[in-house]
């Protein structure tokens, strides 16, 4: 059961990131969503939106300013800790590997907080997911390029079709034992330091 | 047959030294593992890493383990520290507007801690702001020690001035840009501070503390109860670095070595800074032949006092509620024992004691040890003060905390 009277706090200087975080909890019921990109106005920001549950990127530099700007915030009257319960590895430790942090104010229960800590952990997986797609996609743009030019010099300079080419870049790569990109990449050094 | 791979975290610092020499000049091989470092980007993500074991280890402010033990810390997973990596190596940089004012407070820029104390406390005391002070972490070294010196020199650390937390390499570009007066940190970041953000060095660790312990190679109790062999070679690889780069001759390639973008990112002129205990101040250069002591003198020992000193710092700053259990569990934290063990099979002098005092020793001296004496060094704290680790709880109750 979601709780959307919880005021959450998102930390995160990816924007994105922040913003896939923020739509999902919103989706999920969560009207009280606030997102700073900068630690430097947390404290503002704490003050303001009174967050129930704040998250940070663990990339972000600045948790350890977070963390002792708590530790100070007895002004605000909210003590706040890391994650909802010292003794649940599993959350703490599905969070860190997903790249986020959690600090939950005193006296919360874990039901409540539960269902936006695993919203939050889910969309950092996705996010990290589809960044890797993303890298991935270019890389073998980058690969196809590569290959597209290694081609292009086995044509030109022993007459090959393109088939033919590709073949042989294959064939060569089997026989040694290497990718095919690494051959392609050999050719064109190979090409570039003999000359045009 | 390949050898066993520890992974191990680390903050871009010249702290991390003996753990990249180890890594780097083939001596963890050679104790039989393989090293692959991390560079993090906070000392949480260091202590939470390496509490959920997604590294082995890593290089840790030694208070941190210590704060563990004490549940100081979001995950209550036991930890211990069974070897230093080296002694001193932090410094106290203040702007160049703080520094005018210092000097005109009469600072002579020896970076002495006493008349530099002083100083700062008459420009604490005239400017109508209140100074903002950058530590790399609540339970550093770092922390308590710019702690020390202001408390000693008549700053109230948290009333007359401000503390805040920054991480190490954002804190000269903080001060830069007028966020900070000043920060106490682990070298390069002193030097780049005085080189790029015309930052002065007011005083050193070295010169507060002699001798004194700032970071160690922390790891999981149970994990460490798992692999004893695994445990007693890293003490041994961190030893053997310590003691190549205890050599002057290996200052300079130490220097180069840790100034590659993989670890520092930093030119090697300025990193060679502390590695050759020639520290440029801002004003002028001043020789400290024991800034950073990386092996002699038992530096890599982990001495159960120094434990029970960071505990007396943290009830003096009141992180931590004064018992007898907890001091217990926090001298706990250090492994002399380990590191005894791991170096016999080296012909190691390691000191037989886990405790000893510190001020009392003004000069190096010798110490009883598994076959005959090994030499220490001065231990003196700046202020004359001496720390009797039989007698904590009367240190505690004669220290001035936040009143």
């Amino acid at each position: 059961m979601p709780s959307p009277d919880l005021s959450i706090l998102i930390i995160d200087e990816n924007r994105i990131r922040a913003s896939i975080i923020e739509e999902g909890l919103r989706e999920a019921g969560y009207a009280r969503v606030a997102v700073i990109h900068d630690v430097n106005e947390v404290g503002r920001t704490i003050a303001s939106a009174m967050p129930d549950v704040i998250f940070i990127d663990l990339e972000n530099p600045k948790r350890d300013t977070l963390e002792h700007f708590f530790s100070l915030s007895r002004a605000i009257q909210r003590p706040i800790a890391m994650f909802v319960d010292r003794s649940d590895g599993t959350m703490i430790e599905k969070a860190v590997e997903a790249g986020v942090s959690a600090y939950v104010v005193d006296g919360l229960k874990k039901e409540r907080v539960k269902p936006i800590l695993d919203m939050a952990i889910s969309r950092f997986n996705a996010f990290s997911r589809l960044t890797r797609e993303l890298e991935e996609a270019r890389s073998a743009l980058e690969e196809r390029k590569i290959i597209d030019q290694a081609k292009g010099i086995l044509m030109k300079t022993r007459g090959l079709s393109e088939p033919d080419a590709y073949a042989l870049l294959r064939k060569t790569a089997m026989n040694q034992n290497r990718r095919l990109i690494d051959i392609a990449q050999s050719l064109i050094t190979a090409a570039n330091l003999l000359g045009p | 047959m390949s050898l066993p791979h520890l992974t191990a975290g680390f903050l871009p610092l010249l702290d991390s030294a003996l753990l990249v020499l180890a890594h780097e000049l083939g001596i963890a091989e050679d104790e039989g593992f393989t090293l692959g470092l991390t560079r993090e980007s906070s000392w949480a993500n260091i202590r939470d890493r390496t509490a959920l074991g997604h590294f082995d280890m890593a290089l840790v402010l030694a208070p941190m383990p210590i704060a563990a033990n004490l549940g100081l810390t979001p995950i209550a997973t036991p930890m211990i520290a069974p070897v230093m990596t080296g002694l001193g190596n932090n410094a106290i940089t203040v702007s160049a507007e703080i520094w005018a004012a210092m000097s005109d407070a009469g600072a002579p820029g020896d970076l002495a801690a006493g008349p530099a104390g002083k100083a700062l406390a008459q420009v604490v005391r005239t400017t109508p702001r209140k100074l903002r002070f950058g530590v790399v972490h609540q339970t550093s070294s770092h922390n308590y020690e710019l702690r020390y010196w202001l408390a000693a020199s008549g700053i109230r650390p948290d009333h007359d001035i401000e503390i805040v937390v920054l991480p190490p390499p954002l804190l000269p570009e903080a001060l830069g840009a007028g966020g900070l007066d000043g920060y106490c940190v682990g070298e390069p970041w002193n030097s780049v501070g005085v080189a790029r953000f015309g930052a002065r060095i007011a005083t050193t660790k070295s010169n507060i503390w002699q001798w004194s312990p700032d970071k160690a190679m922390g790891m999981r109790a149970d994990w460490a109860k798992q692999n004893p062999e695994l445990v007693a070679a890293t003490i041994r690889a961190i030893y053997r670095a310590g003691l190549w780069c205890e050599k002057e001759e290996n200052r300079m390639e130490a220097a180069r070595i840790m100034s590659a973008p993989a670890y520092l990112n930093q030119p090697v002129e300025i990193v060679a800074r502390a590695l050759t205990g020639q520290i440029d101040g801002g004003t002028k250069i001043v020789s400290l032949s024991d800034f950073y002591v990386p092996h002699a003198g038992a530096a890599n020992f982990p001495w159960k006092s120094h434990a029970l000193w960071y505990y007396s710092q943290m009830v003096r700053w009141g992180e931590v509620q004064p018992s007898r259990a907890k001091a217990e569990a926090a001298a706990a934290t250090f492994r002399p024992d380990l590191y005894r063990e791991a170096v016999r099979s080296l012909g190691a002098a390691a000191p037989i004691d886990d405790y000893r005092r510190e001020g009392d020793k003004g000069e190096a001296h010798l110490v009883p040890s598994s076959d005959g004496t090994v030499e220490l060094g001065p231990n003196r704290f700046f202020d004359g003060g001496t720390f009797d680790p039989d007698a904590v709880d009367a240190y505690i109750s004669a220290q001035t905390g936040n009143v």
